[in-house]
Protein backbone atom coordinates (compact mmCIF):
# COMPACT_ATOMS: atom_id res chain seq x y z
CA UNK A 1 0.00 0.00 0.00
CA UNK A 2 1.96 3.13 -1.02
CA UNK A 3 1.28 5.97 1.01
CA UNK A 4 -0.65 9.06 -0.09
CA UNK A 5 1.37 12.57 -0.18
CA UNK A 6 1.27 13.67 3.20
CA UNK A 7 0.00 10.57 5.03
CA UNK A 8 1.93 8.21 7.26
CA UNK A 9 1.26 4.83 6.32
CA UNK A 10 1.08 3.01 9.45
CA UNK A 11 1.15 -0.73 8.32
CA UNK A 12 4.28 -0.06 5.99
CA UNK A 13 6.66 -0.53 8.92
CA UNK A 14 5.66 -4.26 8.91
CA UNK A 15 6.65 -5.04 5.61
CA UNK A 16 9.33 -7.58 4.69
CA UNK A 17 11.59 -6.85 2.23
CA UNK A 18 14.55 -8.84 1.00
CA UNK A 19 17.83 -7.36 1.90
CA UNK A 20 21.39 -7.60 0.27
CA UNK A 21 20.06 -8.46 -2.95
CA UNK A 22 19.27 -11.88 -2.26
CA UNK A 23 15.63 -11.91 -3.61
CA UNK A 24 15.89 -14.51 -6.00
CA UNK A 25 17.17 -17.07 -3.82
CA UNK A 26 15.15 -20.29 -3.47
CA UNK A 27 15.25 -23.61 -3.41
CA UNK A 28 12.18 -25.60 -5.33
CA UNK A 29 9.52 -24.01 -5.62
CA UNK A 30 10.06 -21.77 -2.23
CA UNK A 31 11.90 -18.60 -2.17
CA UNK A 32 14.79 -18.36 0.87
CA UNK A 33 15.82 -14.89 0.26
CA UNK A 34 17.37 -13.53 3.45
CA UNK A 35 14.64 -10.52 4.79
CA UNK A 36 14.96 -7.99 7.05
CA UNK A 37 12.71 -10.04 9.45
CA UNK A 38 15.60 -13.02 9.15
CA UNK A 39 18.42 -9.65 10.11
CA UNK A 40 16.82 -8.82 13.20
CA UNK A 41 16.26 -12.02 14.30
CA UNK A 42 19.95 -12.99 13.90
CA UNK A 43 20.48 -9.55 15.32
CA UNK A 44 18.67 -10.32 18.18
CA UNK A 45 20.35 -14.04 18.65
CA UNK A 46 23.51 -12.31 18.33
CA UNK A 47 22.88 -9.55 20.70
CA UNK A 48 21.84 -12.25 23.59
CA UNK A 49 24.71 -14.04 23.00
CA UNK A 50 26.80 -11.38 23.69
CA UNK A 51 25.36 -10.77 26.88
CA UNK A 52 24.78 -14.14 27.92
CA UNK A 53 28.73 -14.71 27.31
CA UNK A 54 29.62 -11.31 29.50
CA UNK A 55 28.08 -12.88 31.93
CA UNK A 56 29.61 -16.20 32.08
CA UNK A 57 32.80 -15.13 34.21
CA UNK A 58 31.88 -17.02 37.44
CA UNK A 59 33.07 -14.91 39.42
CA UNK A 60 32.81 -15.45 43.07
CA UNK A 61 31.66 -11.94 43.70
CA UNK A 62 29.71 -11.23 40.56
CA UNK A 63 30.11 -7.82 38.65
CA UNK A 64 27.26 -5.57 37.29
CA UNK A 65 26.91 -7.46 33.95
CA UNK A 66 27.00 -10.98 35.46
CA UNK A 67 24.66 -9.93 38.00
CA UNK A 68 22.03 -8.98 35.30
CA UNK A 69 22.22 -12.35 33.54
CA UNK A 70 22.19 -14.05 36.91
CA UNK A 71 18.79 -12.74 37.50
CA UNK A 72 17.59 -13.15 34.34
CA UNK A 73 18.56 -16.93 35.14
CA UNK A 74 17.29 -16.54 38.51
CA UNK A 75 14.17 -15.13 37.42
CA UNK A 76 13.40 -18.41 35.28
CA UNK A 77 13.96 -20.85 37.36
CA UNK A 78 11.91 -19.28 39.72
CA UNK A 79 8.95 -19.06 37.62
CA UNK A 80 9.43 -22.94 36.02
CA UNK A 81 9.88 -23.72 40.25
CA UNK A 82 6.60 -22.47 41.33
CA UNK A 83 4.46 -23.35 38.52
CA UNK A 84 6.44 -26.72 37.18
CA UNK A 85 7.52 -27.99 40.34
CA UNK A 86 10.93 -30.14 40.33
CA UNK A 87 10.45 -31.68 37.28
CA UNK A 88 10.77 -28.07 35.76
CA UNK A 89 14.54 -27.99 36.02
CA UNK A 90 15.43 -29.59 33.05
CA UNK A 91 13.64 -26.95 30.87
CA UNK A 92 15.38 -23.37 31.66
CA UNK A 93 17.63 -23.48 28.94
CA UNK A 94 14.57 -24.00 26.47
CA UNK A 95 12.76 -21.04 28.46
CA UNK A 96 15.69 -18.88 29.16
CA UNK A 97 16.63 -18.70 25.56
CA UNK A 98 12.48 -18.65 24.35
CA UNK A 99 12.36 -15.48 27.18
CA UNK A 100 15.38 -13.41 26.38
CA UNK A 101 14.82 -14.03 22.54
CA UNK A 102 11.34 -12.54 22.68
CA UNK A 103 12.15 -9.88 25.37
CA UNK A 104 15.31 -8.87 23.22
CA UNK A 105 13.14 -8.75 19.84
CA UNK A 106 10.75 -6.60 21.42
CA UNK A 107 13.10 -4.51 23.04
CA UNK A 108 15.06 -4.31 19.35
CA UNK A 109 12.46 -3.24 17.55
CA UNK A 110 11.91 -0.35 19.98
CA UNK A 111 15.07 1.07 19.41
CA UNK A 112 15.16 4.81 17.48
CA UNK A 113 17.74 3.77 15.29
CA UNK A 114 15.54 5.60 12.71
CA UNK A 115 17.29 8.61 13.60
CA UNK A 116 20.02 7.62 11.76
CA UNK A 117 18.13 6.12 9.04
CA UNK A 118 18.56 2.65 10.21
CA UNK A 119 14.94 1.18 10.44
CA UNK A 120 14.56 -1.30 13.05
CA UNK A 121 12.13 -4.53 12.54
CA UNK A 122 9.71 -5.88 15.09
CA UNK A 123 10.12 -9.81 13.81
CA UNK A 124 7.72 -10.34 16.94
CA UNK A 125 4.98 -8.52 15.03
CA UNK A 126 4.34 -11.16 12.79
CA UNK A 127 2.32 -14.12 13.27
CA UNK A 128 4.83 -16.67 11.00
CA UNK A 129 7.48 -15.85 13.85
CA UNK A 130 5.05 -15.82 16.99
CA UNK A 131 3.10 -18.77 15.39
CA UNK A 132 6.65 -20.99 15.42
CA UNK A 133 7.50 -20.07 18.41
CA UNK A 134 3.94 -21.18 20.06
CA UNK A 135 3.50 -24.39 17.92
CA UNK A 136 7.54 -25.28 19.20
CA UNK A 137 5.74 -24.96 23.26
CA UNK A 138 2.63 -26.83 21.59
CA UNK A 139 5.06 -29.73 20.22
CA UNK A 140 6.80 -29.83 23.26
CA UNK A 141 3.93 -30.17 25.41
CA UNK A 142 2.40 -33.40 23.55
CA UNK A 143 5.88 -34.98 22.97
CA UNK A 144 6.67 -34.75 26.52
CA UNK A 145 3.13 -35.73 27.58
CA UNK A 146 3.11 -38.62 25.48
CA UNK A 147 6.22 -39.94 26.49
CA UNK A 148 5.90 -39.76 29.80
CA UNK A 149 2.09 -40.21 30.47
CA UNK A 150 1.45 -42.80 27.21
CA UNK A 151 -2.38 -42.69 26.50
CA UNK A 152 -3.36 -41.69 30.02
CA UNK A 153 -2.03 -38.03 28.94
CA UNK A 154 -5.85 -37.65 27.80
CA UNK A 155 -7.22 -37.24 31.56
CA UNK A 156 -5.46 -33.75 30.76
CA UNK A 157 -9.40 -33.04 29.33
CA UNK A 158 -11.31 -34.65 31.96
CA UNK A 159 -10.97 -32.71 35.20
CA UNK A 160 -11.00 -34.72 38.80
CA UNK A 161 -14.29 -34.94 40.01
CA UNK A 162 -16.19 -34.51 37.01
CA UNK A 163 -19.36 -36.30 37.30
CA UNK A 164 -20.51 -39.42 34.68
CA UNK A 165 -23.02 -37.62 32.78
CA UNK A 166 -20.73 -34.03 32.46
CA UNK A 167 -17.58 -35.93 31.10
CA UNK A 168 -18.33 -36.25 27.00
CA UNK A 169 -19.20 -32.57 27.47
CA UNK A 170 -15.78 -31.16 29.21
CA UNK A 171 -13.63 -33.71 27.04
CA UNK A 172 -14.92 -31.70 24.46
CA UNK A 173 -14.58 -28.27 25.80
CA UNK A 174 -11.06 -29.18 27.51
CA UNK A 175 -9.50 -30.81 23.88
CA UNK A 176 -10.98 -27.47 22.50
CA UNK A 177 -9.79 -24.88 24.88
CA UNK A 178 -6.31 -27.02 24.63
CA UNK A 179 -6.27 -26.69 20.80
CA UNK A 180 -6.60 -23.17 20.74
CA UNK A 181 -3.51 -22.66 22.86
CA UNK A 182 -0.89 -22.27 20.40
CA UNK A 183 -2.93 -19.78 18.05
CA UNK A 184 -4.31 -17.60 21.00
CA UNK A 185 -0.32 -18.07 22.05
CA UNK A 186 0.73 -16.60 19.22
CA UNK A 187 -1.37 -14.34 18.88
CA UNK A 188 -1.19 -12.61 22.02
CA UNK A 189 2.14 -11.85 21.47
CA UNK A 190 2.25 -10.66 17.77
CA UNK A 191 -1.44 -8.59 17.89
CA UNK A 192 0.38 -6.63 21.11
CA UNK A 193 3.66 -5.58 19.81
CA UNK A 194 1.62 -4.96 16.31
CA UNK A 195 -1.05 -2.43 18.15
CA UNK A 196 2.08 -0.80 19.69
CA UNK A 197 3.95 0.15 16.73
CA UNK A 198 0.88 0.99 14.86
CA UNK A 199 -0.40 3.44 17.39
CA UNK A 200 3.03 5.00 17.31
CA UNK A 201 3.06 5.36 13.70
CA UNK A 202 -0.56 6.91 13.67
CA UNK A 203 0.72 9.25 16.49
CA UNK A 204 3.98 9.97 14.43
CA UNK A 205 1.97 10.76 11.09
CA UNK A 206 -0.09 13.62 13.69
CA UNK A 207 3.47 15.16 14.65
CA UNK A 208 4.20 14.94 10.88
CA UNK A 209 0.96 16.26 9.50
CA UNK A 210 0.60 18.94 12.51
CA UNK A 211 4.52 20.38 11.39
CA UNK A 212 3.15 20.16 7.70
CA UNK A 213 -0.68 22.40 8.59
CA UNK A 214 1.61 25.60 9.16
CA UNK A 215 1.77 28.20 11.81
CA UNK A 216 -2.24 27.58 13.38
CA UNK A 217 -3.02 24.95 14.86
CA UNK A 218 -0.58 22.66 13.73
CA UNK A 219 2.55 23.38 16.24
CA UNK A 220 -0.21 22.35 19.33
CA UNK A 221 -1.55 19.07 17.87
CA UNK A 222 2.33 18.54 17.27
CA UNK A 223 3.40 19.19 20.76
CA UNK A 224 0.63 17.22 22.27
CA UNK A 225 0.76 14.52 20.31
CA UNK A 226 4.90 14.60 20.54
CA UNK A 227 4.75 14.12 23.96
CA UNK A 228 1.75 11.68 24.20
CA UNK A 229 4.30 9.24 21.78
CA UNK A 230 7.01 9.63 24.72
CA UNK A 231 4.68 8.08 27.31
CA UNK A 232 3.20 5.65 24.85
CA UNK A 233 6.75 4.85 24.19
CA UNK A 234 7.64 3.90 28.00
CA UNK A 235 3.96 2.25 28.21
CA UNK A 236 5.48 0.14 25.17
CA UNK A 237 8.71 -0.82 26.64
CA UNK A 238 6.83 -2.31 29.48
CA UNK A 239 4.82 -4.14 27.18
CA UNK A 240 7.62 -6.00 25.88
CA UNK A 241 8.60 -6.68 29.07
CA UNK A 242 5.12 -8.07 30.46
CA UNK A 243 4.33 -9.99 27.01
CA UNK A 244 7.77 -11.99 26.82
CA UNK A 245 6.91 -12.47 30.44
CA UNK A 246 3.25 -13.61 29.84
CA UNK A 247 4.23 -15.97 26.56
CA UNK A 248 7.50 -17.61 29.17
CA UNK A 249 4.55 -17.59 32.26
CA UNK A 250 2.13 -19.66 29.91
CA UNK A 251 4.78 -21.78 28.09
CA UNK A 252 5.69 -23.18 31.57
CA UNK A 253 1.68 -23.48 32.91
CA UNK A 254 1.46 -25.98 29.58
CA UNK A 255 4.69 -27.68 30.45
CA UNK A 256 2.91 -28.15 33.75
CA UNK A 257 0.07 -29.88 32.10
CA UNK A 258 2.21 -31.67 30.22
CA UNK A 259 4.78 -32.97 33.36
CA UNK A 260 1.84 -33.01 36.11
CA UNK A 261 -1.58 -33.54 34.29
CA UNK A 262 -3.60 -31.92 36.64
CA UNK B 1 -25.03 1.26 2.95
CA UNK B 2 -21.68 1.86 0.99
CA UNK B 3 -19.47 -1.37 1.95
CA UNK B 4 -16.72 0.65 2.33
CA UNK B 5 -18.71 2.58 4.89
CA UNK B 6 -20.11 -0.16 6.58
CA UNK B 7 -16.32 -1.89 6.93
CA UNK B 8 -15.47 1.07 9.04
CA UNK B 9 -18.73 1.62 10.71
CA UNK B 10 -17.53 -2.47 11.97
CA UNK B 11 -13.79 -1.56 12.54
CA UNK B 12 -15.32 1.62 14.84
CA UNK B 13 -17.69 -0.99 16.59
CA UNK B 14 -14.88 -3.39 17.31
CA UNK B 15 -13.41 -0.88 19.64
CA UNK B 16 -15.32 -1.13 21.91
CA UNK B 17 -14.16 -4.70 22.48
CA UNK B 18 -10.64 -2.85 23.24
CA UNK B 19 -12.68 -0.88 25.72
CA UNK B 20 -14.08 -4.04 27.56
CA UNK B 21 -10.70 -5.19 27.79
CA UNK B 22 -8.99 -2.58 28.63
CA UNK B 23 -12.25 -2.56 31.71
CA UNK B 24 -10.93 -6.41 32.57
CA UNK B 25 -7.36 -6.01 32.53
CA UNK B 26 -8.42 -2.67 35.23
CA UNK B 27 -9.92 -5.00 37.30
CA UNK B 28 -7.59 -7.66 37.32
CA UNK B 29 -5.10 -5.42 38.86
CA UNK B 30 -7.27 -3.30 41.10
CA UNK B 31 -8.15 -6.50 42.62
CA UNK B 32 -5.02 -7.43 43.25
CA UNK B 33 -3.94 -4.27 44.09
CA UNK B 34 -6.84 -4.01 46.54
CA UNK B 35 -6.18 -7.88 48.13
CA UNK B 36 -1.83 -7.32 48.14
CA UNK B 37 -2.58 -4.33 50.43
CA UNK B 38 -4.95 -6.53 52.53
CA UNK B 39 -2.31 -9.12 52.87
CA UNK B 40 1.47 -7.73 51.73
CA UNK B 41 3.17 -11.27 52.53
CA UNK B 42 0.96 -13.51 50.24
CA UNK B 43 1.01 -10.98 47.60
CA UNK B 44 4.80 -12.06 45.84
CA UNK B 45 3.38 -15.31 45.60
CA UNK B 46 0.41 -14.59 43.53
CA UNK B 47 1.98 -12.83 40.62
CA UNK B 48 1.89 -15.45 38.47
CA UNK B 49 -1.37 -15.88 38.81
CA UNK B 50 -2.35 -12.08 38.33
CA UNK B 51 -0.54 -12.48 34.77
CA UNK B 52 -2.44 -15.07 33.59
CA UNK B 53 -5.21 -13.06 34.32
CA UNK B 54 -3.94 -10.21 33.19
CA UNK B 55 -3.33 -12.50 29.52
CA UNK B 56 -6.79 -14.15 29.72
CA UNK B 57 -8.54 -10.53 29.81
CA UNK B 58 -5.79 -9.20 27.26
CA UNK B 59 -6.52 -11.44 24.87
CA UNK B 60 -10.15 -10.63 24.13
CA UNK B 61 -9.56 -7.07 23.58
CA UNK B 62 -6.41 -7.93 21.14
CA UNK B 63 -8.90 -10.02 19.53
CA UNK B 64 -11.42 -7.28 18.57
CA UNK B 65 -8.10 -5.05 17.61
CA UNK B 66 -7.53 -7.71 15.13
CA UNK B 67 -11.15 -8.01 13.83
CA UNK B 68 -10.68 -3.90 13.44
CA UNK B 69 -7.76 -4.61 11.36
CA UNK B 70 -8.87 -7.26 9.04
CA UNK B 71 -12.09 -4.95 8.32
CA UNK B 72 -9.48 -1.91 7.32
CA UNK B 73 -7.34 -3.71 5.54
CA UNK B 74 -8.25 -7.27 4.53
CA UNK B 75 -11.69 -7.51 4.12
Amino acid sequence: MAAEAGKVDPMHQFTIEPMFGTDGWQIGQYNIAFTNSAMWMVIAAFALLIFVAGGLKRELVPGRWQMAVESFTGFIDGLLATNVGPAGRKYIPYMFSLFMFILFANILGMLPLGIIGLHPFTFTSHFSATGVLSVMAFAIVLLVGFAKHKLHFFSLFVPHGTPLVMIPLIFVIELVSFLVRPFSLGLRLFVAMMAGHVLLEVLSGFVINGLNAGIGIGPVVSVLSFILMVAIVALELLVAGIQAYVFALLTSLYLNDAENLH
Amino acid sequence: MDPQAAKLIGAGLAAIGAGMAAIGVGNVFGSFLESALRNPGAADGQQGRLFIGFAAAELLGLLSFVVAMILIFVA
